[in-house]
């Protein structure tokens, strides 16, 4: 059977059924009452919905899975899982077999929960989850997947990757967008689109949400992006509830005649879904059955994705951001090292405020786990910021697994022209989608010509198409080689970009800095070469967004090119800017990350926008704390380490202002957000230490090192997390575990990290046992551990029930128990709690 | 833009704000209003009162002392569910990374925001059924008093509320978005004490998030 379904559809226009479950509640299904268990308990009933579809004139039905699995029948229920899906696709398969025609697509719905980071279910478990049910329904006799009704991207992902990977069945994909075009996880129709084809789907589309009216403007977008076959499976129309009942706005003709103008617009396969019934795909078919089937022309265009929006990669060259990479950087190794994940987003977020629109990430370093790290870097970065990332590793496992759990469809960096490289990368490309950077370099190395390079080229294209990836998905890197050492190397590189442009019809890549190796004040002639590389067709340039010289060459050749109507962004950027600004002392465009760090997030200092020059009005650094100036704070210690001990400092400026906004926090007339704009003002200043004590060899002392946990069941933390922000701030070394943490997971650390305190947070009554749990254990395997327990439900008594040592009912209590602990300070009166007792 | 309730979930009790605080809060309000996507979805069931507090809503059994009060003479109900949506949680998270102070906020106007959304769907429903002669009763939420959670599946079940708004549970009943509402409306012939509503409907009154009180709320520091 299989190819037959893909047969019809390139030859007609294919029709797939309507709803189901308004249908079964018609005939006695009660509310809450599992839909799935019919297909065992009234067999007939379903048996007869189908028949009665397919003699509407329907093509495809579809099992009644939607809801069919693990998560819903669990093992040791009443009922059997794989006896549901069998039955399924069995009460289907019967239909079509005494009809004589038609075709059984296997239903999968969404899990029923929201996948981490917004809930609680691992994208490994989601791709399980539907694992088990393609392995029984494509056994079981179904022709084709159909993976429905998914208002988020990435759970579509779990499913597809599912259903490719344990059948050889089609995969359709059909996802619920709203009426402005967007998923309920942001996604729009752009980057879903490319993530679909990305993995490969073999037809795509939108059912549910919306009524056939709502969807024409959904599916304009659709037809605009889309090279596969186009579904569209509205509902009957809008709902509303009439005494009870759901009624929708448009009958059974308007809805066909509707599903005539989309048919005519381009979709290739209609039905329907929630509310429409036989007779509306009986009117549906009449109507639509002899239309000519124009299939979607294949795009051809370069696009990544992230969760949120597509990339294109086109005439208008993109800024990949390059600074998620240790080489050469030491306070990068040094976070990479200590697990410092906010020192990476930060420079992830840094680069987005000056104009990246994807980022780089590698993580390679001797030492370092590097698929696990590439995995929690990319997770981390995708639970912050929505650009595209580009995965850039050469050890295959961490490119394997980020692609795997990535939220979009990447760019991948990087596969050459050597066998080997091929053999290994391509094979993932095809799998999870992706675009990739090839080097035009093989076994006989780097050519010294263009020709050389084009021959590459040519050679990885070729190779690519053996695997299925098209043209379109691969930026050729022309490579190029420092023109200190090669006075050609400039030449043969844009020669190299023009001809892959001209010549191959490709896209380019490249890292730009690479010409200025070994020669003084790099960036004036890596802007320079920036500029010809564009003007020679560069499509994406790997560099440092957060340099002046390079955003220069960016917006000047964007505006001289004609890729900036009337020259708006330019103005945007530098409009109302006095010539030269920007340039500081140290020479042209030293405003790296590192140094940018804390001076970042134009405009988050509330009250404060306009940037103030050091010079003026420069206020005590410790008022700048009290007053929670973050920038201000920034430029006082900089000018106070020009006379001043770091150490001093701390403590005679920065530790007394945190104490004094913390005792107005306790007596209430500090509130929330001034205490954090402090602590934040205060963090600030430390990084400007930090550095500093780093160039000078020193290091500055931690208090202890402190554990927190939001414990297991609870994904609420912000509380967790305040209190983090504020220990940090007096010194100490804070490992936070996160959020819905196991409590042996909590227990390993402590042991292994001998820890003297942790500290836990519970939200609801809930997780309270979870956290009673995880003190018991402790107790058990870690004596010796202290633990501070806060969190909306607990009190001074219910924290002494479950054992902990201590309840802090705010954030500045775990900071005054913590000094208390390490430092032996008195605890404020107040605070003298089931500690002392 | 409720500047007011948002101090008040941030702890302050009427005291003035400084200026900074403020230009926090709007600007935070401004970056909410375009992450927020307002979805609800409501059904209405029939009620069965049997014996001690033990109610049948047509979708879910539930006991409950305090639910029972609420729904004393009613003979339906509205299921009600309301969310803000995921990108709200997306972007308190983004910023507790980044910058606490302003997902403290965040998290402070989104309550407020949510709140202020479901009593203006509340109130559409009213005028509803007043046309039809009939009164609702404060909404209800699981969670208040001893409403379990545990009626949260076959609640949202009921609604479908994940196909159409969205509103998830994790394992230990938690919504997600976190920013999301259920409750129970009770539907009435005869017309009812007017004015309370979420909150305040509540019997735990000694709830630390208690709103009469004045307390410090959620996104108070009260968590650790």
């Amino acid at each position: 059977m299989n190819g037959t379904i893909m047969d019809e559809i390139r030859s007609r226009k294919v029709f797939f059924d309507g709803g189901m479950g308004s249908l079964l509640q018609a005939r006695g299904l009660k509310a809450g009452e599992l839909p799935e268990t019919w297909n065992l308990l009234r067999p007939e009933v379903l048996r007869q919905i189908h028949r009665d579809y397919l003699e509407a004139g329907c093509d495809i039905l579809t099992t009644n899975t939607f809801g069919a699995n693990g998560l819903k029948y669990p093992p040791g229920g009443p009922f059997s899982l794989e006896e549901i899906i069998e039955a399924g696709v069995a009460n289907a398969r019967e239909a079509v077999k005494a009809a004589g025609r038609g075709f059984v697509a296997l239903d999968l719905g969404p899990t029923g929960k929201l996948l981490k980071p917004l809930g609680d279910l691992d994208f490994d478990h989601a791709c399980a989850i539907y694992k088990e049910v393609v392995v029984t329904g494509s056994r079981a006799g179904a022709d084709l997947v159909l993976v429905e009704t998914m208002s988020d991207g990435y759970e579509a992902k779990a499913a597809v990757l599912a259903a490719k990977e344990n059948c050889d069945l089609p995969v359709f994909a059909t996802m619920i967008f709203d009426q402005k075009g967007k998923l309920l996880t942001g996604g729009d129709v752009e980057a879903t689109v490319a993530l679909l084809e990305g993995l490969g789907v073999d037809a795509l589309g939108i059912n549910c949400g919306l009524g056939p009216v709502q969807m024409k403007e959904i599916l304009r977008e659709l037809l605009k992006y889309a090279s596969v076959p186009v579904i569209v499976n509205p509902n009957a129309g809008l709902p509303r509830s009439e005494n009870g009942r759901t009624v929708y706005d448009i009958d059974e003709d308007e809805f066909a005649a509707v599903m005539e103008d989309i048919g005519d617009m381009g979709a290739n396969v209609l039905g329907g879904c929630c509310g429409t019934t036989p007779d509306h795909i009986r009117k549906l078919v009449e109507r639509c059955r002899h239309k000519e089937q124009v299939l979607p022309e294949r795009k051809r265009r370069t696009v990544v994705s992230s969760y949120t929006h597509a990339v294109v990669i086109d005439r208008d060259p993109v800024i990949i951001g390059e600074r998620i990479n240790p080489t050469g950087k030491s306070r990068f190794k040094q976070a990479l090292k200590d697990h410092d994940l906010e020192y990476i987003l930060q420079e992830g977020v840094t680069q987005e405020d000056h104009g990246a629109r994807v980022l780089d990430v590698n993580v390679g370093l001797p030492g370092i786990n590097e698929p696990e790290m590439m995995e929690e870097v990319i997770k981390e970065l995708q639970s912050v910021i929505d650009l595209p990332l580009q995965i850039d590793t050469s050890d295959m496992k961490a490119m394997e697994r980020a692609m795997r759990i990535y939220n979009g469809k990447p760019l991948i960096n990087s596969v050459n022209g050597k066998e080997e490289s091929m053999r290994a990368v391509f094979p993932l490309v095809k799998h999870y989608g992706g675009v990739v950077v090839a080097l035009a370099l093989d076994e006989g190395g780097i050519p010294d010509t263009a020709q050389g390079r084009l021959d590459i080229a040519r050679k990885i294209y070729a190779t690519a198409a053996e695997y299925g990836i098209q043209k379109e998905d691969i930026l050729i890197d022309g490579l190029c080689l420092t023109v200190s050492s090669d006075s050609k190397g400039a030449l043969t590189t844009l020669e190299t970009l023009r001809r892959v442009r001209d010549e191959l019809g490709g896209k380019t890549i490249l890292g730009v800095s690479n010409i200025s190796f070994g020669l003084p004040q790099r960036e004036i002639i890596n802007a320079a070469f920036f500029t010809m590389a564009m003007a020679n067709g560069l499509n994406a340039a790997i560099i440092n967004p957060n340099s002046q010289a390079m955003t220069r060459s960016y917006y000047s050749f964007r505006a001289l090119w004609d890729l900036d109507s009337q020259c708006q962004d330019y103005i945007g950027m530098y409009g109302g800017q006095p010539f030269g600004a920007g340039d500081s002392g140290a020479g042209y465009g030293h405003l790296s990350g590192e140094n940018g760090q804390g001076q970042t997030r134009k405009g988050t200092e509330p009250g404060n926008k306009n940037s103030i020059s050091a010079a003026q009005e420069l206020m005590g650094l410790g008022d700048c704390i009290r007053r929670g100036l973050k920038e201000r704070a920034h430029q006082a210690v900089k000018v106070l380490l020009e006379e001043r001990e770091a150490l001093d400092i701390i403590n005679q400026e920065m530790i007394p202002a945190l104490d004094d906004v913390g005792k107005g926090f306790e007596r209430g007339t500090v509130f929330l957000p001034q205490l954090l704009m402090s602590a934040e003002a205060a963090k600030a200043a430390f990084e400007v230490i930090k550095a500093y004590m780093a160039q000078n060899g020193q290091s500055q002392e931690k208090k202890g090192t402190i554990i927190l946990a939001t414990v297991k069941g609870d994904i609420h933390d912000i509380g967790k997390n305040i209190v983090k922000v504020l220990l940090e701030n007096y010194s100490y070394q804070v490992v936070d575990l996160g959020k819905d943490v196991p409590p042996e997971k909590i227990v390993k650390e402590a042991v292994e990290r001998k820890v003297p305190l942790v500290g836990l947070s519970a939200l609801m009554t809930t997780t309270v046992p979870s956290m009673e749990e995880t003190i018991v254990r402790l107790r058990k395997q870690a004596p010796w551990v202290k633990v501070m327990v806060g969190g909306a439900v607990l009190t001074e008594e219910y924290a002494r029930t479950i054992g902990a040592d201590r309840y802090c009912r705010d954030a500045m209590a775990s900071v005054n128990y913590a000094e208390s602990l390490f430092m032996e300070r008195e605890l404020p009166e107040n605070e003298k709690g089931a500690g002392e007792r | 833009m409720n500047v007011k309730e948002t101090l008040r979930y941030l702890g302050y009790k009427g005291e003035q704000a400084d200026e900074q605080t403020l230009m926090l809060v709007e600007e935070c309000w401004r970056e909410l209003e375009g992450a927020a996507v307002k979805r609800c979805c409501f059904r209405e069931y029939p009620l069965i009162f049997s014996d001690a507090g033990a109610m049948d809503l047509g979708c879910f059994h539930a006991t409950s002392q305090a639910l029972s009060k609420n729904l004393m003479g009613c003979r339906a109900v509205v299921l009600f569910a309301a969310t803000l949506g995921v990108l709200v949680d997306s972007l308190i998270r983004r910023y507790s990374r980044l910058e606490m102070s302003r997902a403290v906020v965040l998290q402070a106007a989104a309550a407020a925001m949510l709140e202020d959304y479901c009593d203006q769907v509340n109130e559409e429903l009213r005028r509803d059924y007043e046309k039809k002669g009939l009164y609702l009763r404060p909404r209800f939420s699981p969670g208040y008093g001893d409403f379990s959670l545990e009626c949260q599946p076959a609640l949202l079940g009921a609604l479908e509320a994940g196909k159409r708004v969205g509103i998830t549970l994790t394992d230990g009943f938690l919504m997600a978005p976190s920013k999301s509402v259920t409750a129970v409306i009770g539907v009435s012939p005869i017309e009812g004490i007017r004015g309370g509503k979420g909150c305040e409907s509540c019997g735990k009154a000694d709830c630390v998030y208690r709103r009469d009180k004045g307390n410090l709320q959620e996104g108070s520091g009260k968590r650790v």
